[in-house]
């Protein structure tokens, strides 16, 4: 028999230091190399006058005044305002969808999964499929106004209407999001507090509001979570839908640092980072909220 | 259960219920149904302005197999494929790894290293654009799927060590205790006793890293250029434009491009669900 003792190698004397380190090891590698350096470097690329290929030329803080005077880059940062203040809607009204949808009849769950869908798809598809709703003559949006005798608009050419329009576009999915959010949340509410809820007479908006809503705290902020950061990624439906225009009306912050950077007007890419520095530091802001929130959570739930 | 179950309303109730589901669905899928509508008619339908009406011919299988056929589609979809599986297998086997080592040991800088993961998951992709554009042309993988594929797994790593940490912290801890009083090494008590355990997070993580990998759009125009190595998100814009002004075409083009995460997503269904909606319920 063989005695045990403490005197292994040092790894194994250590093993609950070197076992998660090891662990950890490849995962931070790459996420720092591609996520977490990349952000400081950005910081210092927006110092330079930089086109990315032979070597950049320090300015300072040239790029961040030239922002100042640049109505592009007010536009887009009005606009990015518009689409976080619109992109919300998408939580009342996933919530209003999933309450229609929490009941037990014959096909239901196929109803949900059918409401859920347009999530799963790209949103290039989704910007392809509203470019098209909205043609002035083949879409069906027109076709349907022109029944009650509406004129068509051409949304999505019109300088004062083409943000909405994609907007709405982003809202589809995102709302069939927080309505997936909604609906596994409803799934877990205490019938019992319903219940006394009912007992109390509470009934509607009030249960609504007072019983059930409470209950649902942790599915309203990852719908909160998730609706900020994508309303300040919009890329993807801005480019497939109207490539910023028209004259340039429906830029956003994220958008028009890939055109100054990678775009057809040159490669600017210390100017395009000052604008991602600028995009970065107003999600902090969301960001630094998140965190703190996640992070109380942590320590609650510390064991 | 609220609002209250339907079953204890009256008849009226019942049937208008039942008979608004249905069109309400119509309403909801609306744009999609019309680009479905368009990809089975004839070209010649377009040129004489019927939109709306019944199609003068049922082009299914032409439309179809012309997007098949007559386009780079096909290759634009394996590359697609060539970019998710790997990228799929990375980050979820990078997130095992990470996730255990976070969610079992307790060590100094464990929370802030967890966090770190976290908020770089929540970052916008601008900012890591120029560097990352840098790094991958410098390396060489610059239009290759190689490229794509080593950041879609970093970046993703962020958010799957989130999910697989807090799966992992859920599970019973006594059973990694029992495994440490038997004597079993470390590494064989995540591959022996926690891995086993993990599988429904990981089928849940698979899924959903599928589907987001293949609706990737922005990387793809970032780091990559030309059928080559092009996914199918960018290659949709070369394909209408060799299609331009063909709306029956490009509907069959885009509807073929968003089925693969649309079949995914309902043969997986409730892995799906499960993932997105973790933390939604406390």
């Amino acid at each position: 028999m063989t005695i045990v003792t403490d005197t292994g190698t040092w790894v194994r004397r250590n093993r609950m230091t070197v076992t998660p380190l090891l662990f950890l090891l490849p995962g931070i590698l790459f996420f720092v190399v591609y996520v977490i350096s990349p952000i400081f470097q950005s910081f210092g690329i927006s110092l330079y006058d930089w086109d990315g290929l032979g070597a950049g030329e320090y300015i300072g803080l040239d790029n961040y005044r030239e922002l100042m005077t640049d109505r592009a880059f007010e536009t887009s940062l009005r606009n990015n305002v518009k689409w976080l203040v619109l992109y919300l809607l998408a939580i009342p009204a996933g919530l209003f969808i999933a309450l229609f949808l929490n009941q037990t009849v014959m096909g239901i769950r196929l109803y949900k999964s059918l409401f859920f869908f347009p999530f799963v798809l790209s949103q290039v598809v989704v910007g392809l499929v509203f470019s098209w709703f909205f043609l002035p003559r083949e879409g069906l949006l027109n076709a349907m106004l022109g029944l009650f005798g509406l004129e068509p608009v051409n949304i999505l050419g019109d300088p004062q209407l083409a943000t909405y329009g994609i907007i709405v576009a982003g809202l589809w999915p995102q709302t069939a999001y927080c309505m997936i959010l909604y609906l596994t949340g409803l799934n877990a509410v205490d019938p019992e507090q319903i219940e006394a809820g009912r007992l109390d007479g509470a009934k509607g908006w009030r249960m609504l509001w007072h019983v059930v809503l409470p209950q649902l705290k942790p599915a309203t902020f990852i719908a909160f979570v998730v609706t900020i950061i994508g309303a300040l990624r919009s890329f993807d439906l801005i480019s497939i839908m109207t490539n910023g225009g028209p004259f340039g009306s429906t830029r956003v912050l994220s958008f028009l640092m890939f055109e100054k950077a990678l775009g057809e007007y040159g490669f600017r890419m210390g100017y395009g980072s000052a604008i991602a520095v600028v995009l970065f530091l107003i999600m902090l802001v969301f960001i630094g909220y998140f965190l703190w929130q996640m992070w109380r959570d942590e320590r609650a739930a510390r064991r | 259960m609220f609002p209250t179950p339907i079953q204890k309303r009256s008849r009226a109730v019942q049937i208008t219920y039942q008979s608004f589901l249905p069109l309400a669905l119509i309403l909801w899928l609306l744009p999609l149904l019309a680009v479905m509508m368009f990809s089975i008619r004839p070209l010649s339908d377009f040129s004489n302005g019927n939109y709306w009406g019944l199609p003068s011919s049922f082009d299914l299988f032409s439309n179809y197999g012309r997007v098949f056929f007559e386009s780079n589609m096909p290759r634009y979809l394996l590359n697609s494929l060539m970019i998710t599986l790997p990228t799929v297998v990375g980050a979820v086997a990078l997130s095992c790894m990470t996730g255990f080592a976070l969610g079992i040991y307790r060590f100094r800088g464990n929370l802030l290293i967890f966090f770190m993961f976290i908020a770089g998951n929540f970052v916008p992709f601008q900012i890591l654009m120029v560097p990352v554009r840098d790094l991958t042309v410098n390396m060489g993988l610059y239009d290759t799927k190689t490229g794509l594929i080593l950041f879609h797994i970093a970046f993703q790593t962020g958010f799957c060590t989130l999910f697989m940490r807090n799966f992992i912290r859920a599970l019973p801890y006594e059973l990694i205790e029992a495994a440490r009083v038997e004597g079993v090494a470390e590494w064989r008590i995540f591959w022996f006793v926690v891995l086993p355990l993990m599988k429904p997070a990981i089928a849940a993580l698979a899924v959903l890293i599928f589907t987001f990998i293949w609706n990737d759009y922005f990387w793809a125009i970032v780091l990559t250029q030309g059928p080559g190595s092009q996914p199918v998100t960018a290659g949709i814009t070369a394909f209408n434009s060799q299609f331009v002004a063909q709306y029956h075409l490009m509907s069959a083009g885009s509807i073929v491009a968003a089925l693969p995460p649309v079949a995914m997503f309902f043969a997986m269904q409730r892995h799906f669900i499960a993932g997105l909606t973790l933390g939604a319920v406390k």
